[in-house]
């Protein structure tokens, strides 16, 4: 399995990083780029990380478990994460929450039929001053109305 | 760069006063505003000077623990066969705290500058700075401030001409709240899963890839340029004895002004809320504040005329923890907040230790049941047992942080909890399953 070149570069620098034997430390950050290029952590790409840093794949797969931004099920283009944490919460995330299902017709972590659009409700993102806050695969959306959120999701092309 | 929020005239800024100048995060305005200057100087100091300039600062660890942080920096050895490594904390992911976010964004040579100091003070060669993944955009930020600092001679080898060499790279986490324990960071920054380590040994002896180590949160590292360059003493002298200097504290909820404001220790609780934040929203009355991020305990209106230090918050019961303020309004349902918490907590356990396991997941599954009106006045009972019996039985602090807010919720707000039993048609009943 190969990436893109500029990813390849990315991860040939990453390695280099860290201390000599030491670079099963480059596996998180490895996963992370992966799958922004892919899609998902596949099944393919757990093996070759596991081959490239001399691990087994279930080393890898027990990594991937735990990491809540890790997915082996392929998000939507636009992956919609409304936080509804205390912070946010306090500010009607979990009303904004509610609305996204509704008018997404998706639950958490479901996938749109046409695989544009992904809805997941997330813990704190680090918004908290500026709730409710909503990301859009990684862009922050700060101060977040229901009828913002409809214009945001609208745009979503 | 943009400001998510107006700073307010009550702030002191020492350490956000580059927020909001034209390119705040380059090199050049860097430079211009007094940066670089606590390097050159501490360069031409030893070590040891270096650590004692930070201990008269009385500066302590802006992650949560609020340990002293040059008394944290003389632990690391001296001697080591082994490399010395530095490692930033920027995993931020206590609910309530957004302050490493704008220090990264706002100023990140500032940053590089701190841990610049920490590898004199300590001897080490090597760091890394662990960014949350939800942080994605600040990855690129703060790798192209790095590339600036290799370029202009702040990082590599030869620093300002002189033998002093160090790296610097940024390394991405991906979504684990867990992860921001010192000890599950370093798990996690070693390409394992995040779960903390026994200790000691704690990281000053053998952190990062077994090897002594620096750890400490992005907002402590970046205080230590001002220090220098102020002087220990003059920074303390901001604060309040044992607690020195200023710190961001990020205000949420209920408010009209919320927003991340730099105070120093010590600044009075009420007057934050009402002057710098401007009150409570809608006209209506405080409620409670949880003052520290959302494991800290909460304080009710009655308790909050404090100033806002490590000792006085805990003397009122609770943590000064991340600095995360949030302000609840009469209106807050505490039974609700209770539950929020604890589904955060159940979700974010690693699951290592199991009275943090299985008690964030019993202590979620009661509070449901309360909250959906099946609860009976002796689960109000166990809530409070259990979580109380979860404290100080976890390998690493995340059972505590469950426990704590928990507690403090159904002692303070007890009628409450009783007002949603008594919604229960068979509260009284002994022979409701317990689903």
């Amino acid at each position: 399995m190969t990436f893109s070149p500029e990813l390849e570069a990315k991860f040939a620098d990453l390695v280099t990083h860290y201390p000599e034997g030491r670079q099963r430390a480059a596996l998180i950050p490895m996963l992370m780029f992966g799958q922004d290029e892919i899609g998902s952590v596949t099944q393919e790409m757990m093996d070759e990380f596991g081959k490239r840093l001399g691990l087994s794949t279930m080393q890898v797969d027990e990594v991937v478990g735990y990491y809540s931004m890790l997915h082996k099920k392929p998000m939507g283009k636009f992956h919609v994460q409304v936080c509804t944490n205390v912070a946010c919460m306090l500010r009607g995330g979990a009303e904004l929450y509610d609305h996204a299902c509704h008018k997404l017709g998706l639950g958490h972590k479901q996938v749109s039929a046409d695989g544009r659009i992904s809805l997941e409700e997330v813990e704190c993102m680090g918004a908290c001053s500026w709730a409710p806050a909503i990301q859009v695969n990684y862009d922050f959306h700060h101060e977040v109305s229901t009828d913002q959120l409809d214009t945001i999701l609208e745009g979503l092309q | 760069m943009k400001l998510f929020n107006e700073p307010s005239p009550l702030e002191t800024r020492i350490i956000s006063f580059r927020f909001g100048l034209e390119n705040s995060a380059s090199l050049d305005t860097y430079l211009a505003h007094d940066g670089y200057k606590a390097l050159r100087k501490a360069l031409e100091m030893t070590p040891d000077d270096v650590i004692n300039e930070v201990k008269a600062s009385n500066l302590r660890g802006r992650g949560g623990a609020g340990f002293p942080t040059g008394l944290k920096w003389s632990f690391v050895p001296r001697a080591s066969e082994k490399p010395k490594y530095i490692v930033v904390n920027a995993d931020e992911s206590e609910p309530g705290t957004c302050k490493d976010r704008l220090l990264i964004q706002n100023d990140p040579h500032q940053l590089i500058e701190g841990v610049l100091l920490g590898a004199i003070a300590v001897g080490a060669k090597k760091g890394w700075i662990y960014i949350r993944g939800e942080y994605n955009y600040l990855i690129a930020i703060m790798d192209k401030a790095i590339e600036e600092a290799y370029k202009n001679g702040f990082l590599g080898k030869n620093i300002c001409g002189t033998e002093f060499e160090f790296d610097l790279y940024t390394h991405t986490g991906a979504g684990a709240y867990e992860c921001g324990e010192e000890s599950a960071l370093l798990e996690s920054l070693e390409g394992k899963r995040g779960v903390p380590r026994i200790r000691p040994p704690f990281p000053a002896i053998s952190g990062a890839f077994q090897a002594p180590t620096l750890l400490n949160n992005v907002e402590t590292f970046a205080s230590v340029p001002a220090i220098l360059r102020m002087g220990g003493a003059a920074y303390a002298d901001l604060g309040v004895p044992k607690s020195g200097g200023t710190r961001m504290v990020c205000m949420s909820g209920h408010v009209n002004k919320p927003g991340v404001y730099e105070v120093p220790l010590g600044f009075p609780m009420m007057k934050f809320v009402n002057e710098i934040g401007g009150g409570i929203w809608k006209g209506r009355q405080l409620k409670a504040i949880i003052p520290g991020g959302s494991s800290s305990p909460l304080l009710t209106a009655e308790e909050c005329d404090i100033p806002m230090d490590y000792d006085s918050i805990a003397k009122a019961g609770s943590m000064l923890g991340s600095g995360g303020l949030m302000v609840m309004d009469e209106t807050t349902d505490m039974v609700k907040l209770a539950l929020r918490i604890m589904r955060f907590y159940q979700h974010e356990s690693c699951g290592w230790c199991i009275p943090c396991r299985e008690g964030t997941t019993w202590l979620k599954k009661m509070l449901q049941r309360v909250t959906d009106g099946h609860g009976q006045t002796r689960d109000i009972d166990l809530i409070g047992d259990l979580a109380q019996n979860m404290l100080g039985r976890t390998f690493c602090p995340l059972g505590d942080a469950a426990a704590m807010p928990t507690i403090a919720i159904v002692k303070k707000y007890r009628n409450e909890f009783e007002a949603y039993v008594a919604k229960n048609p068979f509260a009284a009943s002994e022979l409701v399953s317990i689903s």
